[in-house]
């Protein structure tokens, strides 16, 4: 432990509004802590700059599932294991359920939260790429009242998102429409339990009569933040899928994805994987589904 | 900067304990160090090792990563309380007689990371234990007899009592 517990101040404000008031009365001066999974790693490190602290775990009202006819919300304080654990996203969003039980450790899961995985904005996030293809929004709130986003502009750089400082990641809303959609989610890491993606990549397409009529296709550790390959996606709607097809969705992959060498991977290595994990669904594509 | 101190009260194996700590102390070294109970070790003080394994309001932590003012109120179950009146839980009981332990810092973690998967799945399989045990690791044994004692251990649980058998009869 090379951190100095004395050195943080940490406070429970206890409810939601209580929570939005210390960051309107003092803007940019407030960390929010869920599951500190990630703080408490930097913390220990000694590398944790947030000086004060403000705890979010344990507020109710940021911890639910919630569906309507058409939608699902999901609280931000919402953890990985509530997640795995949540009848209605294994019947329709069953890409989001896969993520929560590959994120660490069921110790990590228990405690690990999706807004806190969204808020962190690691490029190797791995709740993004199924919340890119569902078309997730992004609820957000302060005393000024609440706001929606697309998730895909949610993240603007490495570490960066659209959150103001008087704000907090509330819910995340996905349109329950996915039923009849085709639908991939692969991770590649060192070890299947634990391990920090190198690459992984998300998909889910409508088929019908044989063309594909809608497909979105995401990725994590390919950019400075997850995202979309919207060029990949274009390079395939609108017909059948052949192998002409899946030649022009991987140069059009990699063309649009500009991956990193790190100490988990190469940008080579990277790029090679991401559009072989797109052609694996696309090849799947020309089958018919089970 | 000095931040304030927080007085916390929870619940550690049964037993209501006060502490007036840093709230950003971690519930590890809360344990160790203001309760004196050294059992959960500390190896890579990340939450990827699963050394500080403890089960905080029945679910599996790593105590690395809680600021204690998150427990507070919580009921923490630590490996220092599984043994009963001087009897070993069953899965320590399997520990050692399957060789599940070597050089011990990984053990405490294993046996309440196994506890937590005995207490939701009493009849899990091999893969459920691998799973459950994948956010601990071992240095020493290869895991292979860590997964055959919580697979011992698990049958001796299950296994009736002489006065079930003779009802089930």
């Amino acid at each position: 432990m090379r951190g100095n517990a004395e050195a943080h101040e940490l406070i429970a404000p206890g409810s939601l509004d209580a929570a939005l008031d210390l960051l309107a009365d003092e803007p940019g001066e407030w960390t929010p802590i869920a599951g500190g999974t990630e703080l408490m790693v930097a913390h220990a490190a000694g590398r944790l700059n947030a000086k004060r602290l403000m705890s979010l775990w344990g507020i109710q009202a940021l911890r639910f599932i919630e569906t309507t006819e058409g939608n699902i919300v999901i609280g931000a304080c919402t953890t990985f294991r509530d997640l795995r654990a949540s009848g209605a996203v294994a019947a329709d969003f069953p890409l989001l359920a896969q993520a929560a039980s590959w994120i660490g450790s069921i110790a990590n899961q228990s405690r690990a939260t999706l807004g806190g995985n969204l808020v962190n904005g690691s490029p190797a996030a791995d709740s993004s790429p199924a919340l890119l293809v569902y078309d997730a929004e992004i609820e957000l709130a302060s005393v000024r009242g609440k706001r929606r986003v697309p998730y895909a502009e949610f993240h603007t750089g490495y570490k960066r998102t659209v959150l103001e400082r008087d704000e907090l990641v509330y819910a995340i809303h996905m349109p329950r429409r996915f039923a009849r959609h085709r639908q991939y989610l692969r991770k590649v890491g060192t070890r299947r339990a634990m391990a920090i993606s190198k690459v992984a990549l998300a998909a889910n397409a409508l088929v019908e009569n044989g063309s594909v009529c809608e497909i979105r296709v995401a990725a994590a550790s390919l950019a400075a933040f997850p995202t979309r390959l919207y060029r990949a996606e274009d390079a395939v709607r609108g017909g059948a899928v052949s192998t002409e097809v899946i030649r022009a969705a991987r140069r059009a992959l990699l063309a649009e994805v500009v991956p990193i060498d790190d100490i988990r991977s190469t940008a080579d290595y990277r790029k090679c994987v991401a559009a072989n994990l797109l052609e694996e669904f696309l090849v799947g594509l020309q089958t018919e589904p089970r | 900067m000095s931040a304030d101190w927080s007085a916390i009260e929870f619940v550690v194996n049964g037993e209501t304990r006060n502490v007036h700590v840093p709230p950003m102390k971690r519930l590890l070294d809360v344990l160790r160090e203001d309760l004196h109970l050294t059992g959960s070790k500390e190896g890579c003080g990340e939450g990827e090792c699963g050394s500080c394994s403890v089960r905080m309001n029945g679910e599996l932590v790593n105590s690395c990563l809680v600021p204690v003012l998150q427990a507070q109120g919580a009921c923490i179950q630590t490996v220092e309380g599984l043994a009963c009146d001087g009897e070993l839980h069953p899965l320590q009981q399997a520990f050692l007689h399957c060789g599940g332990a070597q050089c011990g810092i990984c053990t405490p973690g294993m046996l309440i990371a196994a506890t937590h998967l005995l207490t939701n799945n009493p009849h899990p399989t091999m893969a459920e234990i691998r799973e459950g045990l994948a956010g601990n690791l071992c240095r020493c044994t290869g895991f292979k007899r860590i997964f055959d004692s919580v697979l011992s251990a698990a049958a001796q649980i299950n296994e009736p009592t002489a006065q079930e058998a003779a009802h089930a009869r």
